[in-house]
């Protein structure tokens, strides 16, 4: 920790800070809010330098979520495995259970039947959580944009942090995202949260209006819906 | 080829008159389908018309239903087949009455037509009398309304319930005794091969019932196909279909079915690279097979998946070669591919002769640590048993077929391509259970390598004056309207077919695509029902399923 030159994941300056402070503005960005930083919030040069660490350790030793939806899982089975193996950058053992998970990688179309699974397995994984995007599904919708059933895009339903284009992405793409990912992480950057149209909601806070009506007796009061106004949609 | 000989004799061949004959009082039209002869029956006697086609004319296999809607009425088309001859075609058409659309169901017949007609349910619209269970079946089931249907408004709201959050030990779970447990597996679970959820029912350890609830993964490529055009728009998309490196068959089936149905022809050149290609696809597709297999079945990240995803990235590495990408291919254009092997051609040889010089060591050490290892052979040996009169129920065909002592492999009985000049062996086992899924698949990849070789030997004297890749193609095709074809090919995972109805534009009409992999996940309970939940993961394993090709 003692110099730039060793911290892997360092670039110049401060220009990913300044950026940071530009789009979200001045202080601190409450995703890295740990019980540390509470209890050392009184000596605040000690906080600085210690928050830097833990951003180095955050980036330097991610745990993936073992989340496989569509072609992009099996790129990415193979960024994990032999001949990529993104181990080699403290990011390649999956974990098969969201709570030990730090990173998802989505990788593949998300349609609206998988859409609610997704948003509850992201919500199980721990603070602070972050999101790689793989493919042009989970941008747009991608080659199936225009399917009744598809969600144009991952950042409809959780925050995306890294957007990974291609269809599927090389896996040295792949881990060109991770590793940027890991150098925001280590900079203690992170993404704007965006605006999320998708929510899980209780089946009793909708909106009354037709399709509410009609499914009423199908969907009890207190379930738990995610509602697509397809014609809002990107 | 070693065909002919082999095949068993078929009873009588029925010419199409013959057929009309059996069907009798309930015929109410005759059609001509590309592929094979068309009846309209009564929508009231489907279940009498399909037995007496099953057991007196020997058609067995019910390879897909196709369901569609017309301006004036609906339609299902049950494509009808012979196992011993897939060649022996025939389309029974059942119409449906616009304002009313019931038709009888076939799955008394055929135990496939449960998940088929489900389908056609979901997607267009039509009801299905006697059917057991006619609920929805990829999109959820507070879907509004049939989005293949012709009156489908894409714009309206829609909700989905997320209700698997339920505590499974729950009183209502239970049944009267109290013995039972619910379970849930998936959709995200690393065992289900991708976002497959298993609605399960456990007495201890054993599973009473499992019912898989599909759909997570449909991504309307039914839809997207007949939103494209037949020369170019269209291709790209089988590759997504089953993504795990099988694209060029799947571009097979597309390619096959399109050139029939516009009579296009294919140079013997451009059909030589195909073979190859399709052929190293299915070796990446197997291998990533056998990979995932051993890691349901030991439950480990470690060698054997590692060695398996080694030897496809060798076989990516050549697939890249030839055709510019890793996965999503977009090699095959109607009419041939879109060029010709990479330069220097010398290299792109040795370096596939390599791949397959090291092939046989490869293999051995697959056979040493898993079909020869004790501990697999005491997970998969007598477990997930498929008897093979319960797989041809149900439609399954490929290396599921084929580990049930069915022989059956379109690439000799339909012959397309190539196959039909090599000499190849297709692989059966009789042993019916898990470990002859995996014998099967093992032992499909050397033949693969023997047709691979025979074929780089063809590319390699072939003159260069007479390397034609493509054939002169109209820019812009117009089948005549009207016109329908069921075609299909041998997919990684078996009997990959498309059905197409043309309208006279440019773009098909209707377009389905029947999956191997819906037929061959149908038979899990007939699997594992009784069994122990880690053999119902094993079985699952040995299905080899891909969601992309599942639910489409």
């Amino acid at each position: 920790m003692s110099s730039d030159q060793e911290r892997p994941f360092h670039t110049t300056g401060d220009v990913q800070t300044e950026t940071r402070e530009a789009r979200t503005g001045a202080g601190t960005d409450n995703r890295f809010n740990s019980k540390l930083r509470e209890a050392f919030g009184s000596s605040p040069f000690i906080l600085t330098k210690f928050d830097k660490f833990m951003n180095w350790v955050r980036g330097s030793s991610m745990f993936m979520l073992q989340f496989g939806i569509a072609c992009c899982s099996i790129e990415m089975m193979h960024t994990y495995a032999v001949k990529h193996d993104l181990d080699r950058f403290g990011a390649g053992v999956p974990r098969a259970s969201p709570r030990q998970a730090d990173v998802i990688i989505v990788p593949g179309t998300i349609v609206s039947k998988f859409a609610p699974r997704m948003k509850r397995v992201y919500d199980q994984m721990p603070e602070p959580k972050f999101v790689v995007g793989m493919g042009s599904c989970t941008i747009s919708g991608g080659p199936f944009q225009q399917g009744y059933n598809v969600v144009k895009g991952a950042e409809e339903v959780i925050p995306v942090d890294i957007h990974v284009p291609g269809c599927p992405p090389r896996p040295e793409a792949l881990v060109y995202g991770v590793a940027k990912l890991q150098e925001r992480i280590a900079n203690g950057e992170s993404s704007p949260v965006t605006v999320k149209p998708y929510e899980l909601e209780q089946f009793s806070d909708l909106d009354r209006d037709e399709v509410v009506d009609k499914l009423a007796d199908q969907i009890d009061e207190d379930d738990l819906v995610m509602r697509y106004n397809w014609a809002d949609s990107p | 080829m070693s065909k002919g000989e082999s095949l068993p004799e078929t009873t009588e061949p029925t010419t199409a008159d013959d057929v009309a004959a059996l069907i009798g009082d309930d015929l109410l039209d005759r059609e001509e389908h590309v592929n094979a002869p068309g009846f309209v029956i009564r929508p009231d006697s489907v279940q009498d018309v399909l037995f007496r086609l099953r057991d007196e004319a020997g058609y067995d296999h019910l390879s897909c239903v196709s369901a569609q809607e017309y301006e004036d009425r609906y339609e299902s088309i049950y494509h009808l087949k012979k196992f011993d001859d897939p060649t022996d075609e025939v389309s029974v058409v059942v119409p449906a009455a616009k304002d009313d659309p019931v038709s009888e169901s076939a799955e008394p017949v055929f135990r496939t037509a449960d998940w088929h007609e489900r389908e056609a349910y979901d997607l267009v619209g039509i009801e299905y009398d006697d059917h057991p269970d006619l609920r929805r079946i990829l999109l959820p089931e507070t879907w509004q309304g049939h989005p293949l249907g012709l009156d489908y408004d894409q714009d309206r709201p829609q909700i989905v319930p997320l209700r698997e959050h339920a505590n499974p030990l729950q009183e209502d779970h239970e049944d009267d005794d109290g013995d039972t447990m619910f379970l849930n597996i998936g959709p995200h679970h690393p065992a289900t091969h991708g976002v497959l959820h298993l609605e399960t029912v456990l007495d201890g350890e054993q599973v009473i019932d499992v019912e898989s609830d599909i759909g997570y993964l449909h991504r309307c490529e039914e839809q997207m196909a007949q939103q494209g055009t037949y020369r170019y728009q269209i291709m790209p998309y089988p590759d997504r279909w089953d993504y795990i490196s099988a694209g060029l068959l799947n571009e097979y089936a597309y390619a096959r079915a399109a050139e029939d149905l516009a009579d296009i022809d294919v140079p013997e050149y451009a059909q030589v690279i195909r073979t190859m290609g399709a052929e190293m696809c299915r070796i990446a597709s197997h291998m990533l097979a056998v990979g995932t297999f051993a890691l349901d079945v030991y439950g480990d990240f470690t060698a054997i998946f590692m060695y398996a995803i080694r030897d496809r990235e060798k076989m990516q590495d050549l697939l890249e070669d030839l055709t510019g990408q890793r996965l999503m291919f977009n090699y095959f254009r109607l009419g041939g591919v879109v060029w010709d092997l990479p330069e220097p051609r010398e290299e792109f040889f040795e370096k596939v002769r390599d791949f397959l010089d090291e092939l046989p060591e490869a293999l051995e050490e697959y056979h040493d640590l898993i079909s020869t290892n004790e501990i697999l052979q005491v997970r998969t040996v007598g477990t997930g048993v498929l008897p093979p009169d319960v797989a041809k129920s149900y439609g399954a065909t490929g290396p599921v077929a084929r580990g049930s002592g069915i022989d059956y492999d379109l690439r000799r009985d339909d012959p397309y391509g190539y196959y039909d000049e090599l000499d190849w062996d297709v692989c059966v086992e009789d042993g019916c259970d898990n470990y002859s899924r995996l014998l099967v698949r093992l032992r499909e990849v050397e033949e693969s390598a023997k047709i691979i070789e025979q074929c780089i030997d063809l590319l390699e004297d072939w003159p260069e004056d007479e390397r034609t890749i493509q054939s002169n193609v109209p820019r812009t095709l117009r089948p005549e309207d009207d016109k329908e074809i069921y075609r299909a090919v041998e997919g990684a995972k078996g009997e990959l077919g498309i059905y197409m109805r043309a309208d006279g534009t440019d773009k098909p009409a209707r377009f389905k695509i029947r999956s191997p992999c819906f037929s061959n996940l149908q038979t899990l309970p007939e699997m594992s029902n009784g069994e122990y939940v880690p053999d119902l993961i094993a079985a699952l394993g040995s299905l080899d399923i891909v969601l992309g090709e599942v639910d489409r």
